[in-house]
């Protein structure tokens, strides 16, 4: 356990390192902590403004106001760490390849993808799982006190969303992992970030709104081929409409084979981004001078 | 004898105006074209948000709708259309990295050679984002034609020719406004050195108010009145309105009268910030 020890006291280096440059330029902080949440809020406005004219997103998909609050909750959960822990370091991963930085990284005795992809942490962005964590708060209280049909936790659920809520941004680690590592071959990759944007975008919404002779083909390839459709909505269900057969309690795998799906997603996206960074690694040739 | 000196003179010099002014629209225009390949691949890729614009408003409005199949006085494939047309208006309002280049310009000191050649900042730029425009309209053009085509079903009539020539004025206003609203921006750094957090208001601002993410008319009747008095509705909103139709007869000619106001008043500003933001401006070293 060694190794684990180093690795985790470099990592609160990164942290304390991270947080002392932040607090150096006090004021952006705060503009950047404000710019981040502003949007989230705006983005959460729309939203009540849609449910003032509508009962739910997708006739008899479950989504009421505080189910898809739940789901609202969870997306911004997931982007906030995505956007404090890697987006940062994804984004300077392209610069270093263009100038040769990568140099010094490969020469550090340390595994070069931790390095590379935990190096620097944006705590603005953190303001929004503060915010997420609120939202999540709210929208739990109205599903349990709802009048009709309120919604029972049980201890394994509560257990369970925050386990695949970090299996989903252990997806999103691995998708950027992968497009990181493509900058090494093209190297650089302005529309490729733009892809990651465009790609995700497809994980913020609840499945449910592809159907159709367009949508199901689509939803079926985000979830099984890209799996990025699983990330919000697997745990973001879980809380919100306990995954369980209403007619027949007895089929409780139709309902949980999406969740036991993602638990081997996450792994084989994991291995698979870390094979391909390590794969792109080996054919990064330096930038001359 | 003396007046054909001058007339020669004067045709003279606007020749020679013209002369610069075409060569620096060509190099722009080459200097974009050396990458189409990506640009083509990205404006393609800039239509994937509308598919999920598409499912997200039929999940909208298969709950949600009236007996009539409206919501917001919207169809679903009106609403469609909007997303669609909302594209065409930002390929025209949007200005790229315009408010960055001059602030960056100002606080590098590279602006110094527009204070020494006899080249006007506001005017080269300009040139050199039509220049950006014509090079993306003429490789964004198939990827358009392809997705419009697809989606044709969600146009249910064509507007008669003088809605549509509202839109087509909408639609070049749009672009000028967006131009020197984002130059007004940039220029601001003459006074601050970072607009960078004053650009993300901006485009934040516009994403949700201009209409980009949502037609207006969503909007609560109250707060749309004021949103309504803001020019950055004309970025997104309004070239997409006139074409659907929900702004006709007088309320279009003072819409478009107005916009032409807010247009003058943009170009006065930018003059009067440069102007002053030189006089303010001081070079070191070289």
């Amino acid at each position: 356990m060694y190794w684990l020890k180093r690795y985790l006291n470099i990592w609160f280096a990164f942290l304390r390192n991270s947080l002392v440059r932040d607090m150096s330029f006090r004021n952006n902080f705060w503009l950047e902590l404000i710019a981040a949440s502003s949007w989230v809020v705006m983005n959460l406005g729309f939203y009540i403004l849609v449910y003032q004219h509508t009962e739910e997103i997708g006739q008899g998909s479950g989504w009421h106001f505080p189910e898809f609050l739940c789901f609202l909750a969870t997306t911004t959960l997931i982007t906030s760490v995505v956007q404090a822990f890697f987006m940062p370091n994804a984004q300077e991963f392209s610069e270093l390849i263009r100038t040769g930085g990568l140099d010094f990284v490969l020469l550090k005795p340390i595994d070069t993808q931790f390095l590379v992809s935990f190096r620097k942490v944006s705590w603005s962005s953190l303001g929004n799982f503060v915010f997420a964590l609120g939202l999540l708060g709210y929208s739990v209280w109205k599903m349990t006190t709802a009048e009709t049909d309120p919604l029972v936790l049980s201890p394994i659920i509560c257990l369970l969303y925050p386990l695949f809520v970090l299996l989903g941004i252990v997806m999103m680690y691995s998708l950027m992992m992968i497009l990181a590592a493509t900058s090494i071959w093209l190297g650089r990759n302005q529309t490729l970030y733009d892809f990651w944007f465009y790609i995700t975008n497809f994980s913020r919404y609840p499945k449910e709104i592809y159907s159709g002779a367009w949508g199901l083909p689509l939803q079926y390839l985000f979830l099984f081929v890209v799996p990025i459709l699983l990330v919000v909505n697997v745990p973001a269900r879980m809380l919100a409409a306990p995954f369980r057969h209403q007619e027949n309690p007895g089929l409780w795998y139709v309902e949980w084979y999406l969740p036991i799906f993602m638990v081997g997603a996450a792994v084989v996206s994991l291995s698979l981004s870390r094979a391909i960074f390590q794969w792109a690694l080996r054919s990064y040739r330096s930038s001359s001078s | 004898m003396s007046n054909t000196v001058v007339a020669t003179t004067i045709s003279h010099t606007i020749g020679h105006r013209f002369k610069v002014w075409w060569m620096i629209f060509k190099i722009s225009l080459e200097e974009r074209l050396a990458y189409r390949g990506d640009f083509a691949l990205g404006t393609l890729m800039r239509f994937l948000p509308i598919v999920t614009q598409i499912f997200l408003w039929g999940a909208i409005f298969s709950a949600g709708m009236t007996e009539e199949g409206k919501l917001f006085g919207y169809s679903y494939t009106d609403m469609v259309a909007y997303y669609l047309l909302t594209m065409l208006a930002r390929a025209f309002s949007s200005m790229p990295g315009l408010a960055t280049g001059i602030a960056a310009e100002i606080r590098s000191g590279e602006i110094k050679k527009y204070l020494i050649q006899p080249v006007d900042l506001l005017g080269y730029l300009f040139l050199r984002r039509i220049a950006h425009k014509v090079a993306y309209y003429a490789i964004a053009l198939l990827p358009f034609a392809f997705v419009f085509f697809l989606c044709r079903g969600y146009f249910s009539s064509f507007p008669d020719l003088l809605t549509f020539g509202a839109f087509l004025a909408s639609l070049v206003m749009g672009f000028l406004i967006g131009y020197y609203l984002e130059a007004c921006i940039g220029l601001v750094g003459f006074w601050f050195l970072e607009v960078g957090s004053l650009l993300f208001i901006y485009m934040l601002l516009s994403f949700f108010l201009s209409g980009h993410m949502f037609p207006l008319d969503i909007l609560p009747t109250s707060v749309k009145t004021v949103i309504e008095l803001l020019p950055l509705k004309y970025l997104a909103y309004y070239p997409p309105a006139i074409f659907l139709g929900k702004i006709q007869g007088w309320a279009l000619v003072y819409g478009l009268l107005i916009e032409a106001v807010w247009l003058l008043f943009f170009v006065v500003l930018s003059r009067v910030m440069f102007h002053f933001g030189v006089k303010r401006y001081s070079g070191f070293g070289g």
